[in-house]
């Protein structure tokens, strides 16, 4: 079944004379996982990028027709890893307006803080990799410090650091650990602290702002038509974030920025995120002393029955909008899933943002992307 | 002629065998040991991550959990330079011949480590999906398997540590498996 196939394609036809078609990934650093780029050059500038996706295509969409509406959450969590918490939301958020459960307040509050803290692990260790993609190692290190922290949170409370499976329809599986808020409140002091040394190691750095400053543009009219949100989209000054447009759980009662910038570089999409950062920590410091006590999940059936019908539910995960659409026939299981995942959206901006400048480029605009291939390919 | 006598506390003996020849000089025999020895202390891997084992690998290579105290640290995107493939995801049909490529761009002696349940078996993805690889092993030959989805750190330390003492035993994967029916 699995003999040696042809991988490299005839390329006659995409390059003309004068042309070279050269092949990123799928084993490529900086790829971040699998993704295949067949990039069409003159000279040094890119003339054209073709990515090829599947080399991770796992098929979680057909899965879920066959699990339940408590088991497929299981599953998503490994679709957007890095934000695993923020993935199981969306689900969790489309069966229950399906079923009309409502959560009680304290699992709304706890869903919040779970979701921002995934966040600033997410943006962390994106601006580790990215740091590492543009030839620094050091950010890494750093920024993995702090990350462990909240994997740390993540593991007392939930029992895995990286695929939590905490969210469930009704609220969460289980209650919060008796250090959580210790916990946080340290991580917060730590990484308040902390930030100013990626402003000075990243942000303030020469060969940083060169390398990103004015590379891998894309306008606000162009990030919209191509469908780009999260981070990419707000760099761009498009008014993006659906925690403050259609807010879900507890995030009406929280108060936050949306980071808006305007130049629409590789440069502006990695302040959105840091600043993003900051006001996570923000939501996490309104709501860590406001845990309302109670249930901590609502009653539910043991088996879970959507009505016949379409749901749509959508979030804000750590790369965008993620939304999810189920079709129900009326049984336990979803008759069809689909997942409208950030990171493909963004992607298919890459060859309008890259085309036209120097493949030395390529990494700075790619890298800013925050791909994870698993959530494109599903 | 006993060179480790007086060896300090927890210092490792030195593999192989010493002997003198007239003249003061000494000869180190029993090569294999000492080759075997070396080659286990600097593993380099490759960095093949296919999805979420890839970030706790990551978090392996951060300074809480740090393998460069093992000797792996230089991890090479390139095949031709690594010695070591840690399978850190899941492997689907379409990316098994490049998986196949990589392990034979890859220069003798090779391992592979099968990080995660997709790796093993397919993992969460085993039963109803059409795309997914059941098991690393059906492509590539593995000598160490990590269970866990995605397993902890030290579940990746433990394996790295056991494949070296499984290149410092010295016996080929048909050895290993010969003494383990005996």
């Amino acid at each position: 079944m699995y003999t040696q196939t042809e991988i490299i394609k005839d390329t006659t036809g995409i390059g003309s004379e004068g042309e070279l078609v050269i092949n990123v990934g799928p084993q490529h650093p900086a790829t971040h996982g699998v993704l295949h780029l067949v990039i069409t050059l003159n000279g040094e500038t890119i003339k054209k990028i073709e990515p090829h996706l599947g080399y991770i295509h796992r098929s979680i969409e057909k899965m879920c027709e066959s699990l339940n509406y408590r088991q497929f959450i299981y599953v998503t969590s490994r679709m957007d890893y890095l934000s695993a918490h923020i993935n199981n939301q969306a689900c969790a958020l489309c069966v229950e307006k399906g079923m009309q459960i409502e959560v009680p307040d304290r699992a709304k509050v706890i869903r919040v803080l779970m979701a921002e803290l995934t966040r600033i692990a997410s943006h962390e260790l994106w601006l580790g990799a990215m740091a590492m993609d543009l030839g620094a190692f050091t950010p890494f290190f750093y920024t993995f410090r702090e990350r462990e922290l909240i994997t740390d949170i993540m593991e007392e409370t939930c029992g895995a650091r990286l695929t939590m499976n905490y969210m469930t329809p009704g609220g969460v599986t289980f209650d919060l650990h008796e250090d959580f808020q210790k916990k946080v409140k340290q991580f917060v002091i730590q990484f308040k602290e902390k930030v100013t040394e990626f402003e000075d190691l990243v942000t303030n750095n020469v060969i940083f702002r060169n390398r990103t400053e004015g590379v891998g543009i894309i306008s606000p009219a162009d990030a919209i038509s191509y469908g780009c949100s999260g981070p990419v989209a707000r760099a761009s000054g498009v008014v993006s974030d659906l925690r403050k447009i259609a807010p879900y759980d507890a995030y009406d009662r929280v108060e936050f920025e949306e980071v808006l910038d305007t130049r629409g570089d590789s440069f502006a999409r990695y302040i959105v995120r840091v600043k993003e950062m900051m006001q996570s920590i923000r939501i996490i410091e309104q709501l860590i002393d406001n845990i309302p006590e109670g249930d901590f999940q609502a009653k539910t059936k043991a088996v879970l029955k959507l009505p016949k019908g379409e749901f749509y539910s959508r979030v804000e995960t750590a790369r965008g909008e993620l939304g999810v659409y189920i079709v129900s026939e009326g049984g336990t299981t979803p008759y069809r899933i689909k997942f409208r995942s950030p990171g493909f959206s963004n992607l298919s901006a890459l060859d309008h943002m890259a085309s036209g400048s120097k493949i030395g480029d390529l990494m700075a605009t790619m890298g800013t992307l925050d791909l994870v291939i698993p959530d494109i390919d599903r | 002629m006993e060179l480790t006598k007086d060896l300090p506390t927890g210092a490792q003996e030195f593999p192989g065998h010493i002997h003198q020849t007239p003249g003061g000089g000494i000869v180190v025999s029993s090569f294999d040991g000492l080759i075997n020895w070396a080659r286990s202390n600097s593993l380099w891997p490759l960095t093949f991550a296919t999805s979420c084992c890839g970030i706790e690998m990551m978090s392996v290579a951060s300074a809480k959990y740090d393998f460069s105290r093992f000797g792996f640290e230089v991890a090479r995107a390139t095949p031709r330079q690594a010695d070591v493939i840690i399978i850190a995801g899941t492997i689907v049909n379409k990316m098994g011949p490049v998986l196949k490529r990589l392990y034979d761009q890859m220069a003798d002696p090779k391992y592979v480590i099968a990080m995660g349940a997709c790796a093993i078996s397919g993992g969460p993805f085993f039963y109803n999906t059409y795309s997914v690889v059941k098991g690393a092993d059906h492509i590539i030959p593995v000598d160490v398997y990590i269970p866990g989805c995605p397993p902890r750190p030290e579940a990746l330390l433990h394996a790295l540590i056991t494949l070296q003492e499984k290149i410092k035993s010295g016996l080929t994967r048909e050895q290993i498996r010969e003494e383990s029916k005996a």
